[in-house]
């Protein structure tokens, strides 16, 4: 083992300590222990009336010590990574079990992984006039854009998530995670009108992606052409009807409708709308969806899971068939099946669960304006805001923020945002086309679930529903009229 | 002003944490700031889950945490870290001092002024020790009895997220260099169950119930809550769509809470000085419905948004927002009141890094005479909503568009339980059209709400 790294150098870790604390973790017995040591540096910057007004700078570091005896999982942390306290939350933890003593594995093994972020200078450490220069200039190319935008609220936040994983099994693994984000929203007015529009990105990349193709410059237009088409849409219409999605960040739909429900802790436990629907029809035949924590760059991948397992593609539905569920290791053993590598945790203080990294539709063979043209009447959705699920019923949400009318298959006027809702499990049985144009979202998803958070990526091509009910409030629309 | 020294019910807080706090203002004073401010959070969090008896986790720790704001004048900056050794507090600060000359000069920028700072003096209520009082093997009682009375409620109910006990202390410090340091701590308990309940053709529906409360001896029975959990579950079995339909909308308390924080996020100072809502420059003039008249108290014993100062170390206060649908007043900062000529109103959220947001105290809507029986018995055609999804709230137009589930009300009762549904309308008119206002207000979390019924909103559904 190399002990020139991270927590090592800063800790004075040393293997025998790490074995000395997982045996702590056993002492009661229980089939497994790991340990979850955590540093992370983070920075964030906001302008606002084109003021810098915030620049913050912090460090949280830890160590989580989880230990499983059966369904059981016994939970404790420290912020202080002082031996007398890892050890403590290690005694702490073990009391889940009742049993004899057991060992962990001795000799720590580390498996092979990808580098799917390899900065040689983490944004966290780059030199903050940089940074103070990108929210600058997205704050002058949005107002720029066009006299009719009056507000802009711009801001830039990095991370640097250094982890190590130590498992009874003999599971070590190591991870420098970067993060970066900017984010420009802005509102345009006019006499009597105001409307709001935003846009971001970024990914686990360095500063310099910022000065790339993706400039504070790309998505300060974006922001402020949103907010400009804001102000003339008119109401959405209420009801059934036809629903086209545009390529990228509408992948929401597919995190909603079905990543949710085939995280396999929802499944062991039969609390799920998928459960036991493996080897069933839940798609059509053009829909295959994946669920991949190996893009490079992505803001939902990672080189190993937050349980030290290297992450994966995992086919979700292939040709409208439901094929697997997301695992962690709990779920993996308890169901006997394949760890995925999708055990993810927000901080060294949450205990790990089944969750989605970058999860999309495979691209199919319909061109995308033949798919607008097929539709007589419809909705176009093209940006989103967030979206949620019940996954024991199935129902899910999720909020257009850029959407327009189609008519006779044009595209005509854009509506106001509107809340689109649908059963998980059957909603890609009505999908019927599907195009070529597979897109990923521009880095700036963020899922909750049992309240953590962790950053994931969507995509999808343009596809067309051909039943979903839209919530919107145009009265001509109402299909009938009651009291 | 002198420093305020907290009175307090125990002795467990622990006052180097003040010293310490007091030491990193005098610190940044020393390195060349001009204004200073340290917060500094401890606490403690045991959590348990039974689930179908069996116990799945258990969960104990604690953690504390320090954040320093520092201003160069009228450049602001804030650092934060979880390392108290002499080296993290000394990075903390540098970082601090070096990250505030990159930031602009803001004129309203600051600290409040000497003559703001305080601190309530009576005792607010708000921690008793009692939370961690029970033995492990109680405190998992608490949870297997939560769950266990949903799951023998009903053969229906078959599956279960789970039963669950959650404790927690908290130990706020705050100081600054104006001279202000206070402290308070204030403790949590809660039980829930989530029941799962499934049909004869094999669908499923969850809901949940619980109770919280800053004393174990004020929590609700574990019996009491998985009842109404199991109640609130089996009602949505046979959940169907309805067609698309404008009827009154009624909204049970749970979720009628969710339209007072539209409100508080329209009257928040932040959204209104940047005229990011569309409740800016509309004080003094109607809002909302007659019968709307909505307070923010951050001064009620043993409140759940109860505090003796806020974010920024000023005395919290009472203050009425809506009355008879008149806007009274905004929710207010320091740095918002300055940008808007208004004093601030005592709302200042301070985490540990970045500059103070604004959060309500306890805040609630004054509740009418009807009954919800009464409110419901009045609508022939309509819906009761039990749960909303997703976040379809644009505060800037108050454009409004949600996905609903609940019961259909027919005749003045309730009947058959709907679902896959939206309910979309405008903040605007809603507030308007808040007709009715139940008598049933009770504080579960700091926002509380009545019963409400609205007009006017369109129900999408088939």
């Amino acid at each position: 083992m190399d002990k020139n790294r991270f927590f090592f150098q800063h800790y004075g870790l040393t293997e025998r300590n790490l074995e000395q604390y997982l045996a702590a973790a056993l002492s009661a017995g229980g089939e497994y222990a790991d340990l979850y040591f955590e540093y992370l540096s983070s920075t964030s910057l906001s302008v606002d009336e084109s003021m810098v007004k915030s620049a913050s700078q912090g460090i949280s570091a830890g160590c989580g010590v989880r230990v499983v005896a059966g369904e059981r999982t016994g939970y404790a942390y420290t912020d202080d990574l002082s031996s007398q306290r890892i050890l403590q939350a290690a005694r702490t933890a073990a009391l889940i079990a009742s049993g004899p003593a057991k060992s962990p594995t001795v000799g720590f093994q580390e498996k092979a992984t990808r580098s799917l972020y390899p900065v040689t200078l983490p944004s966290v450490d780059a030199e903050i006039t940089a940074k103070v220069e990108l929210v600058m200039r997205s704050d002058r190319a949005a107002r720029a854009y066009d006299p009719r935008i009056k507000e802009v609220r711009t801001s830039y936040a990095d991370e640097l998530r250094n982890i190590l994983v130590l498992g009874s099994d003999g599971t070590f693994a190591e991870d420098s995670q970067p993060l970066a984000r900017l984010n420009v929203s802005c509102i345009a007015k006019t006499d009597g009108n105001s409307a709001r529009g935003s846009a971001g990105g970024g990914g686990r990349v360095a500063l310099d992606f910022f000065f790339g193709e993706k400039t504070p410059e790309y998505f300060a237009k974006e922001a402020a052409r949103q907010a400009l088409l804001q102000l003339d849409a008119r109401e959405a219409p209420a009801g059934e009807m036809e629903v086209v999605l545009g390529p990228g960040w509408p992948g929401v739909l597919l995190h909603e409708a079905v990543g949710h429900g085939l995280e396999a802790d929802f499944n062991r436990k039969q609390t799920s709308a998928f459960a036991g629907l493996i080897g069933k029809r839940v798609a059509s035949e053009k829909c295959t969806v994946i669920d991949n924590g190996t893009m490079p760059w992505r803001r939902g991948s990672l080189n190993v899971d937050d349980e030290g397992q290297p992450t994966q593609e995992t086919v979700l539905i292939e040709r409208g068939i439901l094929k697997g569920y997301l695992s962690d290791k709990l779920s993996a053993r308890l169901m006997g099946m394949a760890d995925t590598g999708n055990g993810r945790r927000e901080s060294y203080e949450h205990i790990p669960m089944p969750r989605m990294t970058n999860t999309y539709m495979l691209a199919g063979q319909d061109d995308p304006t033949d798919i607008i043209r097929s539709v007589k009447r419809g909705v176009y959705a093209v940006n989103f805001g967030g979206g949620q699920v019940d996954i024991t019923n199935g129902k899910f949400v999720f909020s257009a923020s850029e959407a327009y009318m189609i008519e006779d298959g044009q595209v005509t006027a854009p509506i106001k945002g509107a809340t689109l809702i649908g059963n998980g499990p059957d909603v890609l049985t009505r999908v019927s086309m599907v195009g070529s144009d597979l897109k990923l979202d521009e880095g700036v998803g963020t899922c909750g679930k049992d309240g953590q958070a962790v950053p994931v990526g969507v995509g999808i091509p343009t596809i067309k529903v051909d039943r979903l009910t839209v919530g919107g409030t145009a009265r001509k629309d109402a299909s009938s009229f009651m009291q | 002003m002198s420093p305020v020294e907290l009175e307090s019910r125990t002795s467990k807080i622990a006052t180097d944490l003040k010293e310490l706090a007091q030491d990193i203002v005098r610190l940044a004073m020393n390195s060349g700031a001009t204004a200073a401010e340290c917060v500094v959070r401890e606490g403690d969090e045991f959590s348990t889950l039974v689930r179908l008896g069996q116990v799945e986790t258990l969960k104990e720790s604690g953690s504390k945490a320090i954040g320093v704001r520092v201003f160069n004048g009228k450049r602001a900056a804030s650092t934060y870290s979880s390392d108290f050794s002499r080296e993290g507090l000394d990075r903390m600060l540098k970082s601090a001092i070096e990250l505030s000359r990159i930031t602009s000069e803001d004129p309203y920028s600051g600290i409040p002024e000497p003559e703001q700072l305080g601190s309530l003096f009576n005792d607010l209520d708000l921690y008793y020790e009692d939370v961690y009082s029970l033995a492990g093997e109680e405190r998992i009682s608490y949870a297997r009895r939560t769950e266990k009375a949903a799951l023998d409620y009903d053969p229906r109910i078959k599956n279960s997220e789970g039963g669950s006990f959650d404790a927690a202390t908290g130990h706020k410090v705050l100081a600054n260099s104006h001279g202000f340091v206070g402290e308070y701590c204030r403790s949590y308990c809660s039980v829930a169950a989530v029941p799962i309940a499934q049909s004869e053709s094999g669908a499923m529906q969850r809901d949940y119930w619980y109770s919280v409360a800053r004393s174990l001896s004020r929590l609700e029975s574990p019996e009491q809550v998985g009842t109404i959990a199991a109640q609130r579950t089996l009602r949505r079995l046979g959940a169907r769509k309805v067609k698309t339909a404008h009827v009154p909308v009624v909204l049970d308390p749970l979720v009628a809470r969710s339209m007072l924080e539209h409100i508080f996020e329209g009257v928040n100072g932040d959204s209104v000085y940047r005229g990011a809502s569309f409740l800016a420059g509309k004080l003094g003039e109607k809002i909302a419905g007659e019968r709307v008249n909505v307070i923010d108290d951050g001064t009620m014993p043993g409140g759940f948004g109860s505090a003796p100062f806020d974010g920024e170390g000023i005395p919290t206060r009472r203050t009425v927002v809506i009355e008879n649908g008149v806007l009274r007043s905004y929710l207010l900062n320091s740095y918002t009141a300055k940008k808007l000529g208004l004093q601030t109103t005592a709302n200042a959220s301070r985490g540990l890094a970045g500059t103070p947001g604004i959060s309500p105290g306890n805040y609630f809507l004054q509740p009418g005479s009807k009954t919800p029986q009464q409110i419901v018995g009045e609508i022939k055609e309509g819906l009761y909503v039990t749960e909303f999804l997703g976040h379809g709230v644009n505060l800037v137009t108050g454009d409004y568009s949600r996905g609903a589930s609940g019961l259909w009300i027919s005749g003045g009762e309730l009947t058959y339980p709907v679902e896959e549904i939206t309910v979309a309308g405008n903040l605007k008119e809603i507030f308007f059209n808040i007709s009715e206002i139940g008598n049933d207000l009770e504080f579960r979390g700091s926002v509380a709400c009545p019963t409400i019924r609205i007009e006017g909103l369109t129900v999408g559904g088939e």
